[in-house]
């Protein structure tokens, strides 16, 4: 076989193998929609995340805005410090309530965004005072458990 | 006597011990020659081209269509699972994740060591069972530059092409099946992966792993084959010995890599 038509094939495999790699980086995973360009910090304390992972969708209205950045044990408070990264274009009042949902029975844990009605906005750095913690099924089991053998007992 | 028997054992296994550790330090310095001589498979890279359509281009079809099929495997048995808890729209997930991190490096690196690792050996084993590389040395040419370097370079170029062509034709597998097929929905199958699928952690380290593992098939393909004894058994012996080490080494690499990249996290 002469050069030009090894050089073609060869050029053809490499072509094919960097489209490759470009299909999965922007139709398989999250490269084109992972940069959302500019964002602010928040931080929240919760007693208890459940699941909640590093890179974890934060959702308002269902929407993601934006990704859970660090997740941190604080030693002084004895609860869970989070931080996330939310997209600038988005900004919410100072009075929001921060929660761990679930999304299906078995799905990813995810903080949703409960919008309040304050004027004042959370700027960057800020730590959103009001949360709530995830739910944790053994807790609310062994309280249905509790409240029926008391029901029983009387 | 059983004494004599007992120590006749000991010393067969003290001496094939020392012999696969003398082995091991060759095939070290090997490495380390080689890619000290590779400026000539990099600077006269027609050389290197050549060898990438041996390996390389040569070994598109087998990795495409094996690719395709493992795709749709995993696109039914990934469905039938799913669909017991109701999720059958992770379908995307488990199909891209499973491929990406794991199928797509491993299996591409297992097929083309078989592919391409031992046509390497028996072109090296054969060249030097020939005494062309004797020859070469003769007429002042490294064989090492000349004929290893390129060889060893060209391998580790096309692993990681190769691979993503695997994990790519094996979405578009799942997707025939998944989709096309059984009839996921198509939104979700591709949203669902898109919200999962990490450029960096998973696609990226998908493709370090099949760096890993093209440098470790083209070291071992070679190695061998300058290596082998320079007779029709002994090139045969060096090219089973080249898919059963590469098999294993690669497998051994891909829980060692795995280990470090997805720990916990």
């Amino acid at each position: 076989m002469n050069r030009a038509t090894l050089d073609l094939w060869v050029g053809f495999f490499v072509a094919i193998g960097l489209a490759a790699l470009l299909f999965l980086a922007l139709k398989v995973g999250n490269l084109a929609s992972s940069n959302v360009g500019e964002t602010y910090q928040l931080q929240a304390e919760f007693d208890n995340i459940g699941g909640l992972k590093i890179r974890a969708p934060v959702k308002s209205a269902g929407v993601v805005v934006g990704r859970v950045a660090d997740i941190r044990f604080d030693p002084e408070s004895y609860k869970a410090a989070v931080s996330m990264k939310i997209d600038a274009r988005y900004k919410f009042p100072r009075d929001t309530i921060l929660t761990i949902n679930t999304s299906g029975i078995l799905g990813e844990q995810y903080v949703g965004f409960e919008v309040g009605g304050d004027t004042e906005m959370l700027k960057n750095g800020d730590t959103v005072k009001k949360t709530q913690s995830a739910v944790v099924l053994e807790k609310l089991i062994s309280q249905f458990m509790f409240n029926k053998a008391q029901d029983e007992s009387k | 006597m059983p004494a004599n028997g007992l120590t006749r054992a000991l010393q067969g296994l003290g001496r094939r011990v020392t012999d696969r550790i003398w082995r091991l330090g060759f095939a070290a310095r090997f490495l380390m020659a080689t890619v000290m001589y590779s400026g000539t498979a990099l600077r006269r890279f027609n050389l290197t081209i050549r060898e990438i359509y041996f390996t390389g281009v040569l070994s598109l079809i087998i990795i495409l269509v094996s690719g395709l099929f493992v795709g749709m495997v995993l696109g039914l048995q990934g469905y039938d699972t799913l669909q017991r808890y109701g999720s059958s729209e992770a379908l995307g997930i488990l199909v891209a994740l499973s491929l990406v991190r794991e199928l797509g490096p491993v299996v591409a690196a297992l097929l083309f060591a078989s592919r391409a690792g031992s046509a390497i050996t028996a072109e090296i084993g054969l060249m030097k069972a020939t005494e062309q590389l004797s020859a070469m040395e003769m007429m002042a040419v490294d064989p090492i530059a000349r004929v290893v370097a390129p060889r060893f370079w060209a391998g580790v170029i096309s692993m990681p092409l190769l691979a993503m062509l695997f994990s790519a034709m094996g979405i578009f597998g799942g997707y025939l099946v998944g989709v096309q097929l059984i009839g996921v929905d198509e939104g979700s199958f591709w949203s669902q992966m898109q919200a999962s699928v990490d450029f960096r952690e998973d696609i990226m380290n998908g493709v370090i792993k099949s760096f890993v593992f093209g440098a470790i098939i083209s070291w071992i393909a070679v190695f061998e084959g300058y290596d082998c004894e320079p007779t029709a058994e002994g090139v045969s012996g060096a090219t089973t010995r080249t898919v059963v080490t590469s098999s294993l080494a690669i497998l051994a690499a891909d829980f060692i890599l795995t280990a470090l990249m997805f720990r916990g996290a």
